[in-house]
Order: C-alpha cells, then structure tokens, then sequence
C-alpha cells in the first residue's frame, strides 16, 4: 500500500506484514484484542487477592458457627430448617460477623495512614512492588498504594529523601550508600526487603558476537545503571577476575536502564550489565545478544530493595509492618513458578512497565531468546526471596571500599544491621507462610570464590584489582 | 497577487511535505524482504525485524498516522497513575507552563519597570542578570529538588526562572528607552509619577515588553519538555520518555508534532496580544 491510502479504511491492509504479532489482518484488530485481554486479565488478577481475603473471612465464619453449633448434625438440621442466608442474616444479626472477619485480615495496630505513594522504576526487579498494584495486595493488606513510575535512580532517591514517596524501589546498594553519606547527605535508611534475586546480564552488541572472552573487551564502552548498584560491582568484578582493570581498560557509565538499549542501538555502547527487561528487550529488537546471565556471576545475589526512611518506620510501625507485609505477600506469590506467566501480563502494560508482554515473560519465566539464535530454559534467570541477608550488605560495603566509594574503616557489622531489617522481614515471611532462615549472615561463592562475612578486610586485600 | 502567492507558497508547502514523508516511506518501506531460517519457537520469542536477521526499524508514516489518529479519538482516557492520554498530559504540562510563566510575568514585569526607570539599579543589577541569565534552566533542576522538596513545583520553579530573564532585560529595555521628548512634555505637564508610568511609560514600552514575554513562552514550552522527561510523573515530557522506555518511535514522532503544535499556538496567541498593544509612530 502506499502512505496515501485511507487508513481509516477497514479494507485497505496497512503495514508491511498486518500487525506486530502477525497473527492478525490488520494493527488495529491486534490492538483492540490485546486491550480486551488485558481487560479480562486484570479482572481475573484482582480476584487472586481477593479469593485469599475470602478464604479468610470463611475459616472466620465457620468458626463462629462451629461454636454456635458444637454438633454437626445440629448444624446441618438447622440450615435444612431454614436456608444458608437465613441463617448467615440470623447469626449475623446478633454476633458481628463483619467484623469478626476484619479483626481477623488486620493483624494488629491500626494503620496511621492508608493512602501511600511508592516510587519505582519500570524495570523486572520493581515486579513485586508493581504486581502488588495490579493485583490487589496492597489493598488486601488495607492499604491504598499509588505506585508511581520515576525516571532515575538519582531522582527516585531525591523524591524519597524529599518524602515526595513514602517508600521506594532502589538499588540495594543505595540504602548503605543514604546512611553512609556517600553521594548524599548521611539520612538514616532502611533497607526492608530484597526484590529480586538474580535477574540481571551482561547484553552486548552483535557486532561483538565473536568476543565472548572478557580478555578481548579492552577499550569497550559499558553501562551500569547507577555508581552504587549490584550492576556495577558485578561488572567490575566480572572483568577484574579476567584480570581488566574496570577503571583503566574499559570504560563504565552510569546510563538509566531505558536508555540503555537506544545506545546500544546507536552504537555508542559496547555492552551493558543491565536490569531486565532491558536485556531481553535487545534481543527482541535484535540490537544485542545476552552474554551471561547475572546469576552466574553470582548465584542468588541481591538486585533491587524496597526501602524506606528510618523515620518512616519509627513514625508509622503499623503502616510500614502492613506494605512490607503486601510487598512480602506479593513477593511469595511470585517465587511460585507457575504464577510468572500471569505476573508478566498484569506488569507489561503502559502504566507499569510498558513493554511487550512477550519480552516480559520470556524475563520472568526463563524461557528466552538469548539473541544468538538459542532458546534457553533457565527457570531461576530471576527469582524473588525478599530476606535481606546482612551478609549481603557486607559483601556490598567490601565492594564500596574495593573500588574506592568509601574510605577508611567501616564497622561493617553495625552498617549491615542497622539498614537491611532481617528481623522485620523475617517475622512478616512467617506470617504470610514463608520460612524465614534462622541466621542473617551466611557465606557464599561469587565467581567460585568464597566470602566469609566475618572476615570482610581480608576479603579486600585477597583482590588484585583494587582501589583501596 | 499577495493572495496568488500565497495559494503558490500553500502548493509548494504541501509539495514539500508530500516529498518529505514520500522519501520517508521509502526509507521504512522496503527491507523486510525474505526471512532468514530460524527456529519458529525462537523466533516467536524476538520482534518481527530481529526474526529476520536485522534490526527493529523506523516506523513508517501510515504506522505514525495510525498512532496519532489513536490518540486523537482517546486523548482523555485515565488507566493508573502512570498511563493518561495525552490530552491529560498536554493539559499538565500546559498548566505548569502557565503556572511558571505568570509568576514569572508578575516578578519580572515590576521590576524591570524599576530598573528601566532607574540608571542606578540598572547599573547594581545588570551584573547579577549577566550571570543568571545563560544558566540552562534544566541545570537549576537538582537543586530546585533538593530545596523546594517537591517535584511538580520545582517543574514550575524552573518554568519561572527560564521566562523571568527576557521579560526582565525587555522590560526594562523598553522602559529605558522611552522618548526623552514624551517625558519631557509628561514633565511640562506635571504629570504625577504613577500617572506617568501607566500613562505614558507602559503603552510606550508595552511592544518591547510583549516581545519579551513571546521569547519567554517559547523557552518555557522548550523547557517543559525536558524538565519533565528528567522529573517524570505527568506531562508531555513524561510521556515522551515513558514511550522512549517503551522504544515506541512512533509515539514519540506523535508527541514531537504535538509539541511543535502546541508550542505555535502559544506563540500565536502572544503575537495576536503583542499586535495589539503596538502604536504607529
């Protein structure tokens, strides 16, 4: 067709190819389907929340009639006599089923405020923060949450340290880096639950597809998403063990996540260690191709964390203990394999991510392309565990002095446990049923090295490359 | 003959557009030609271009039509905080331009007037505007931020400090310059300083204020876009980089004609005021 064909013309095809998904005749028709679905997706997805709410209130009730009614048959001959809603109306008439029921959702105190903003940046790391919206587990924890969209991480962090947010999606590093000062005023910062485990790569363009040895990036262009995240220091020590100085033969810029596909696409990037969906997002517009995957770097390691002010939670314990609560809840949902799919089509949308829900899913499942013509199966290429390991901030604090961010001693036992909150965590896992470890500080391998949190100095000093 | 060229200028206009999106069509057109072999399953997972061994490419003009008719039959839909139609976003970033602009017209008009009246004060303030006034108003943003603690105002704080320049070196310019021969007859006259200023020294200076407050809407539209691409939230420029997030070219050619649009008509509006107010001499 050419440009000057009415496009209004349900008989003229318009495009190349019909739409985006080549499955249907024309744009419009793939568009009109996609917005039906959503809609009947988000229907569905309140419902999870709500079905749970409901099973709540039911175990409520049939407590009440089980004391009112200590036989069984009695029970069941006197709802014969008069009927399942005659009986709920009589019984409800004189004890307060309601609010039985809503004693029961709240847990304990009431919430000083219910009607929060939380900031985030749409990428994967944000999805239990974002799919909490969506899907209804805010307001089964009694909160009404406005989940705001931001631009930067330097800009999420002065919207919270302005108290423009009452809590927010960051980099983990950020909350030690708000209490130490570092690249801030020094604001008491708490870390209360990690997001997202794994979930991050290395993307690099494709016309470096032969060069998969990190020995031959000398001279390459990288981009990190901010100086104080996981990207950063994985980067550094991802190139450092291949024994590149990060700092003299290559070069790493901070470049908001976005951003980081149209340079790559321009050319003016060699790679990135980014957050998803912006690695997969490469692949599907066919710019980059996925090197390696963050967890092996690092299995299991710490991404993005839900924070908020120490003030926040000293002030308002009952409001802080109810959206930690729904951002656990949410959290737990979606370690569960099964519910990723869903999650993926309830975050995609413009209002969250606005991203394609096939790039999307592809994150969340681990069913993906990798840009080099493979699928690959890797179901933990992001997981969720929201306990904040102290030994986590420990070996973050280690990386911070490796590299020069922080000089002199640090008490690296008091920093890790006054910001990442395992005790508050671990107590909210127990109640939405999630087993909490035991201890905070566990040692693990990064890149087959071991690190032992209690001893954090030697750690530094066994690095070739360092700053410090 | 005026009205002969101008239907030529018209013809020759369209003749340009037509050409411009015709090599545009040529550009985006052609290229998805045969697909290379790959895995179904892989290629489902991929975009359609990346399937076929490139890269995702510029959308064409019937696909950038298509998206701008989508948003001009839906420009007030409301889906969540972070997914308004762009009428509601054009609406927000309108508000804080004029929010911004009009504090900036009651600050800067007065006082330029002051300054324009006086060779002193002109002389003690010119330093200060000489320094201020090259200062890229999207470089007062982190600090707005950090003082004012909210971003919505801190938009229209950078709004304010972007138009407040030329209105001011305008104004008093005007001010300064009015005919020594009207003062003087105003003196003869023994007008009293208020009646002189509004009745001989404003309509005097009101063409060089007006042109002024046009410079100054043109930068604030200019800056509103950026200011609120770094701050996001609602606006234009949020949408901008909401759709940059999303790398949806065509959205973003939408919202670059709207702004062009906009931004016309608002300089439109001020050349109408300013045709207004000028005298024959």
């Amino acid at each position: 067709m050419s440009s000057f064909d009415n496009p209004f013309d349900p008989k003229v095809t318009l495009g190349r190819t019909g739409c985006a998904c080549g499955q249907h005749e024309s744009q419009e028709r793939h568009d009109a389907e996609v917005v039906e679905l959503q809609r009947q997706r988000q229907l569905q997805l309140q419902t999870v929340a709500a079905s749970e709410e409901a099973r709540c209130g039911r175990a409520v009730e049939g407590a009440v009639v089980r004391a009112l009614f200590p036989r069984e048959s009695t029970r069941r001959r006197f709802l014969h006599a008069v009927g399942a809603g005659t009986a709920l109306a009589a019984i409800e008439h004189f004890f307060p089923l309601g609010k039985a029921r809503d004693a029961f959702a709240e847990t304990k105190g009431k919430i000083e405020k219910t009607d929060l903003k939380v900031g985030f940046i749409p990428i994967t790391c944000a999805t239990p923060i974002i799919m909490a919206h969506p899907m209804g587990f805010y307001r089964k924890h009694g909160l009404n949450v406005e989940v705001v969209k931001t631009a930067g991480w330097a800009v999420i962090r002065d919207k919270s340290l302005a108290k423009e947010y009452d809590a927010a999606h960051m980099l983990s590093p950020m909350p030690l880096a708000i209490s130490l000062g570092v690249g801030s005023n020094a604001i008491p910062w708490t870390m209360a639950a990690v997001e997202n485990i794994n979930g991050q790569a290395i993307t690099l363009a494709m016309k470096h597809k032969d060069k998969r040895d990190p020995k031959q990036w000398k001279g390459f262009k990288f981009a990190v998403p901010f100086d104080y995240s996981m990207h950063n220091y994985l980067l550094r020590y991802y190139v450092a063990e291949a024994g590149l100085d990060p700092d003299k033969d290559i070069q790493i810029r901070a470049v908001p996540p976005p951003e980081m596909v149209a340079n790559l696409r321009a050319e003016n990037l060699d790679g990135f260690l980014g957050p998803d969906p912006m690695n997969q997002r490469a692949v599907f517009d066919g710019v980059g191709f996925i090197h390696i995957l963050s967890k092996d770097i690092w299995e299991g390691h710490p991404c993005c964390a839900f924070t908020a002010s120490k003030g926040f939670a000293a002030e308002m314990p009952n409001t802080f203990a109810a959206l930690l609560k729904a951002i656990i809840d949410a959290t737990a949902f979606a370690t569960k394999a099964e519910n990723r799919k869903q999650i993926a089509e309830a975050i995609a949308p413009a209002n969250y991510l606005n991203q394609p829900v096939t790039v999307v899913e592809q994150v969340l499942t681990g069913t993906f392309a990798d840009g080099l013509g493979k699928v690959q199966k890797v179901p933990n290429r992001i997981d969720f565990d929201p306990f904040p390991w102290q030994s986590f901030a420990v070996w973050i604090l280690t990386q911070m002095k490796r590299w020069g961010q922080i000089k002199g001693d640090i008490d690296y036992k008091r920093v890790a446990e006054e910001v990442f909150l395992a005790t508050d965590a671990a107590k909210l896992m127990k109640e939405v049923g999630m087993t909490p470890p035991a201890a905070t500080y566990k040692p693990f391998k990064v890149m087959g090295k071991a690190f032992d949190p209690a001893k954090p100095e030697d750690y530094i000093n066994s690095f070739a490359i360092k700053r410090a | 003959m005026a009205s002969g060229r101008g239907l030529r200028a018209a013809i020759l206009s369209l003749l340009l557009l037509a050409l411009f999106v015709g090599a545009w069509q040529l550009a985006t057109g052609g290229g998805a030609g045969a697909a290379a072999d790959v895995d179904p399953e892989y290629a489902k997972l991929i975009g359609k271009e990346a399937a076929s061994g490139g890269k995702s490419a510029m959308p064409s003009p019937a696909d950038v039509v298509k998206k701008i008719w989508n948003h001009v039959v839906d420009p007030f839909y409301d889906r969540g905080t972070n997914d308004k139609g762009i009428g509601i976003q054009l609406a927000y970033s309108i508000a804080r331009v004029l929010g911004g602009y009009l504090l900036a017209a009651l600050f800067a008009i007065p006082l330029g007037f002051l300054i324009g009246m006086s060779p002193l004060v002109y002389r003690a303030l010119d330093p200060f505007i000489q320094v201020l006034k090259p200062i890229s108003p999207l470089a007062w943003m982190p600090l707005a931020l950090y003082t004012i603690k909210d971003s919505s105002t801190s938009s229209v704080f950078v709004i304010f400090i972007c138009s407040v320049w030329p209105m001011l070196i305008n104004t008093a310019f005007g001010v300064a310059s009015v005919r020594k021969e009207w003062l003087n007859v105003a003196r003869t006259l023994e007008v009293g300083p208020l009646r002189k200023a509004f009745t001989v020294i404003l309509p005097a200076a009101a063409p060089t204020i007006m042109t002024g407050m046009r410079i100054s809407i043109g930068i604030a539209w200019l800056v509103i876009v950026a200011a609120e691409m770094l701050v996001g939230g609602t606006g234009i420029g949020y949408f901008v980089w909401n759709e940059w997030n999303n790398l949806s070219i065509a959205n973003i050619i939408t919202a670059i004609l709207l702004i062009g649009l906009v931004g016309m008509l608002l300089d439109q509006l001020l050349a109408r005021l300013a045709r207004a107010v000028t005298y024959p001499e």
